[in-house]
């Protein structure tokens, strides 16, 4: 109980604070408020997910053949306050053909088995708790969409990086070289997923130095993709959702285009996650813009 | 996928017949692209001439993508048509209906490697296996030496292995196999996990194969499945601490083949095969009884530091303050001993066995009876401070926490009670008895029963979210700093957001659980009644070992320093090295262990059935 009113008294503190700073000056721009707000963190008794996406073609590749899915959603009331959001990037591999049918393909299928089985829970007001646990979802939604593509566009494959966030947890399911990371406001940016590629696994298993990887003719021969070979071992699992911070998913054509410290720095100053998008999507089209660019992030606020 | 298009790619039902020629039995066979089935060719109605029929459905939209796969097809059955070998099934027909094609093929009465490897309870006999190696060297040579151009099979794996009546491989799935122009590149087709680093790149060669065939070898011999371990990982499961059954000299040689630069391999299936003739020579068929060298021998000597006898059984676990061990017995009685020599200070008595964890606090010790009764007893005199009826027997150990005490009852309730004058403030209804021990975390009380109902209840005794298991839950959760981990009688183990209950993955155990797990670095430990300690990662519930006893596992695993301790039913306790499930040492008991250790500066206290407490050196 004392932990709640400590809360209390400590949130009052603060606003009166700020109101004696307005006292004499003239009203607030915008920016002055975002930043104010942003500075303080404030609490918020609701907590909510909001994201923002951006994807370019890149500038020297005729086709699209990324995919991106977002979707968000925040349930409150009464009953419990359920943030709720899917997250998709898939990269359709170049080197084979179709890879745009492979990667729409995924995520179609992989968001259309997942939101059926949330449905019920989620708008009919079902009482009981879902029998099946996130990652089984999540592996049935991969595998049915593995079997699509098999069936849509044989030969073809794609990258998928999927979040599925609820609550506070995050569970992703990862095949391919799209990579997911937790980017904290002290500018870490954490790959969570770890890379289903040739060049990954040579450097992991000391046959190439990092240096050597940078160069590696063979950098997009994947080992796992969704589409490939008759069986699929995605990566699946849960953490919790960085608090403060950001979940960012994206595909090669940035993480593999943009340094590390341009995409920390893009993601942390930009004004809201939209802009972010966009400046990090531009940041890759200035380095040359090599390939396709996707890049979902998601906050959770509260 | 709307439910409309699923006829399109059903599979034909029995009694269907393809072409006026081929009656369909059953689907023997499923891959990407179809089913395999078996067959009769009606052409000879007067034998039953059996075949297999492949099917490939062409289900794709785009006209581009709908060529590709009939060239693949054809490629397909005209490579067949060419090779006569009798490891490779004759190609008797093939045809296209609509939107599938078929391929007939003689039929094999066998069973493919991979559902051999399956279907059998332990390792594949080295004999057995190396036979088939040296067949799968003599078609692998066949195919390589073909004219003009070698064919390289590029898909060796245990399902593409048939084993038939005799015991003689043959070879099927020429899919993908293709015949080889040096200097061609293309790109990666083959199967993850058995394909060579250079066949990524996109280079076929025989060499590629040798490869395959020692990765299918490897895995039949370790059944340990290439396809979910990273690619190029032979080196990291070693054969013969898998199995150690397996001679070194056949190690060596699938150690050759899997060499992860092509030079360092057999430069051709011929000669493997006279490598793989060379340790079927040398190991004869009665070297093989060779006792699997143990690592077990001096490590059950350890001695215990002290002992202490009670009058019945100890089924619960001990705990210690201040110097002093509580540990309840089944003979009634809650006994105070020193926790430095095992010397007897006191023993309070109470009406019913005592089967639980006592919780110490502030001085006094708390703990339940099977006489209904909940009690706190003053930790140094033994003094009884207050006791408070349960109404029911109490099996649950009690958790202290704010000024209260949670324990469960089997007359169905939680109850919380006032820490310092033992009175009830509130009491939460459960569906059945409560037996699992109350577990706090951010301002909530979890809880299971044997109903299979989990709850997580506010300190008002309000519920804010239920679980159901398919059977009791009786564990204790604990969780990391994400989830709440339980186990129950389903055989599951559980992990469910501390928020709001929802799962976010379990994980299978061989059978039923008692046992409460233990987290330590992101790895969820938990015994099963199968007679196994599990170990699983609390991210992706992948398990990272398993170590098997030799009876069930009802006791609670304890992570201390780089160590876990469990006991068994089986009479031991165990102390394995938690990150790897090795073994470090075990120390035999007279009787089941069914309480769990507690481990506390550098000492372990584990009681047995043997009536007996022990203090050994973590
Ligand atoms: N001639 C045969 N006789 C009996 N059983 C067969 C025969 N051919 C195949 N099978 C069974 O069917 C299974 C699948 O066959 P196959 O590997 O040829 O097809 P697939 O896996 O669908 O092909 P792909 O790998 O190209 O998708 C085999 O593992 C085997 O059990
Ligand atoms: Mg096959």
């Amino acid at each position: 109980m004392m932990k709640f009113f400590d809360k209390l008294f400590g949130k009052k503190e603060k606003a009166i604070v700020r109101s004696q700073d307005m006292a004499n000056t003239a009203p607030l721009t915008e920016e002055q408020i975002q930043a104010i707000v942003s500075g303080q963190s404030p609490h918020f008794d609701m907590q909510q997910l909001v994201a923002g996406c951006g994807q370019s073609v890149g500038k020297q590749r005729e086709l699209n053949e990324d995919s991106i899915m977002a979707l968000t959603a925040t349930i409150a009331g009464n009953s419990g306050n359920l943030p709720f959001g899917l997250y998709l990037v898939a990269d359709g591999m170049g080197g084979h053909q179709f890879g745009e049918i492979a990667s729409n393909a995924a995520i179609r299928s992989v968001s259309d088995y997942i939101m059926k089985r949330f449905h019920p829970y989620l708008f009919h007001l079902k009482t009981e708790m879902m029998e099946e646990p996130f990652q089984e979802i999540m592996l049935g939604a991969v595998r049915e969409a593995h079997k699509v593509i098999q069936r849509e566009a044989p030969g073809s494959g794609t990258t998928l990086t999927a979040a599925l966030v609820i609550g506070q947890q995050v569970t992703i399911a990862h095949v391919g070289d799209s990579r997911a990371y937790f980017v904290y406001p002290d500018g870490r940016l954490d790959p969570i997923t770890r890379d289903h590629s040739l060049v990954k696994r040579l450097e992991e298993l000391g046959h190439l130095a990092p240096e050597e990887a940078q160069n590696y003719p063979h950098r997009n021969v994947l080992y796992r993709a969704l589409g490939q070979g008759d069986f699929l071992e995605p990566d699946i699992f849960t953490v919790a959702f960085p608090q403060p911070g950001y979940l960012m998913i994206c595909s090669d054509g940035l993480w593999g285009v943009v340094a590390e410290t341009d995409i920390q720095r893009s993601v942390i100053e930009a004004p809201t996650l939209q802009r972010a998008c966009q400046n990090l999507v531009t940041a890759a089209n200035v380095a040359g813009g090599p390939d396709n660019i996707s890049v979902v992030l998601a906050q959770l606020i509260g | 996928m709307g439910e409309g298009d699923s006829s399109a790619l059903r599979q034909l039902q029995s009694g269907a017949t393809l072409v006026n020629r081929y009656a369909i039995q059953e689907v023997i066979g499923v891959g990407g692209m179809g089913s395999v089935y078996r067959a009769r060719d009606m052409h000879f109605p007067n034998v039953t001439k059996l075949v297999a029929v492949k099917e490939m459905i062409n289900s794709a939209p785009d006209p581009l993508v709908r060529q590709t796969i009939v060239q693949n097809f054809e490629r397909e059955a005209n490579l067949l048509a060419t090779l006569n070998h009798p490891s490779i099934p004759r190609i008797n027909d093939y045809f296209t209906i609509g939107s599938r094609s078929y391929l007939v093929l003689d039929f094999i009465l066998g069973k493919d490697m991979e559902a051999i490897i399956n279907d059998t309870n332990g390792f594949l006999p080295e004999e057995q296996t190396l036979g088939w190696a040296i067949e799968l060297c003599d078609v692998l040579d066949f195919l390589h030496k073909h004219k003009p151009d070698p064919i390289i099979f590029r898909d060796m794996k245990p399902s593409n292995v048939m084993i038939n009546q005799k015991g003689d491989i043959i070879l099927v799935d020429f899919g993908i196999a293709k015949t080889f122009q040096t200097g061609m590149k293309g790109t990666m087709i083959g199967t993850e996990g058995y394909s060579p680093p250079e066949q990524y790149r996109g280079e076929a060669t025989p060499i590629a194969d040798i490869y395959a065939l020692g990765a299918t070898i490897h895995h039949a011999l370790t059944r340990r499945d290439p396809r979910i371990e990273p690619p190029f990982s032979f080196a990291e499961r070693p054969l013969r601490r898998i199995n150690p059954a397996v001679s070194a000299e056949l190690e060596a040689v699938i150690n050759t083949a899997l060499e992860y630069d092509p030079e360092n391999r057999f430069r051709t299936a011929a000669e493997m095969k006279q490598a793989l003739m060379g340790v079927a020579k040398k190991t004869g068929a009665l070297a093989r009884i060779k006792a699997a060298t143990s690592s077990i021998g001096q490590i059950d000597t350890i001695k215990p530091l002290w002992s202490f006898k009670c009058e019945d059984e100890i089924r619960g676990t001990s705990t210690v303050l201040n110097g002093t061990l509580y540990v309840g017995s089944y003979d009634n009685n809650l006994y105070a001993l020193n926790a430095a020599d095992g010397k007897f200070k006191w023993k309070y008595p109470t009406n019913g066995g005592v089967v639980s964890r006592p919780a110490a606090y502030d001085g006094n010790v708390y703990f339940g009876s099977e006489d209904k009764r909940l009690y706190a007893v003053n930790g140094i005199s033994g003094k009884e401070v207050w006791t408070y009826h349960a109404e029911g027997p109490v099996r649950s150990s009690p958790r202290i926490a704010e000024g209260h005490v949670f324990i469960g009852s089997d007359n169905a309730y939680m109850h919380a009670v006032n820490i310092n004058t033992g009175r009830l403030v509130w009491r939460f209804e459960a569906t059945d008895a409560v037996r699992s021990t109350p577990y706090v975390l951010n301002e909530l009380v979890y809880v299971g029963c044997e109903s299979g109902d989990f709850y997580a209840v506010d300190f008002r005794g309000a519920l804010k979210w239920r679980f159901h298991a398919k059977r009791a839950i009786t564990s204790s959760a604990t969780s990391s700093d994400a989830a709440l981990f339980i186990a129950s009688l389903d055989g599951m183990l559980y992990a469910l957001d501390p928020r709001n209950g929802w799962a976010l993955w379990r994980f299978r155990l061989g059978k039923a659980s008692i046992s409460s797990p233990c987290v330590v670095d992101d790895i969820v430990i938990v015994g099963a009644s199968d007679g196994f300690i599990y170990a699983v990662d609390a991210h992706s519930a992948k398990e990272i070992w398993r170590f098997r006893t030799e009876h069930q596992v009802n006791s609670s695993p304890v992570a201390y320093k780089d160590s876990v301790y469990c006991g068994s039913v089986d009479g031991n306790l165990y102390c394995l090295e938690y990150r790897t499930g090795r073994l470090r040492w075990k120390f035999g008991t007279e009787a089941a262990i069914t309480g769990s250790p507690f481990v506390y500066d550098d000492i372990v206290y584990v009681g047995s059935t043997d009536h007996r407490m022990y203090a050994l050196l973590a």
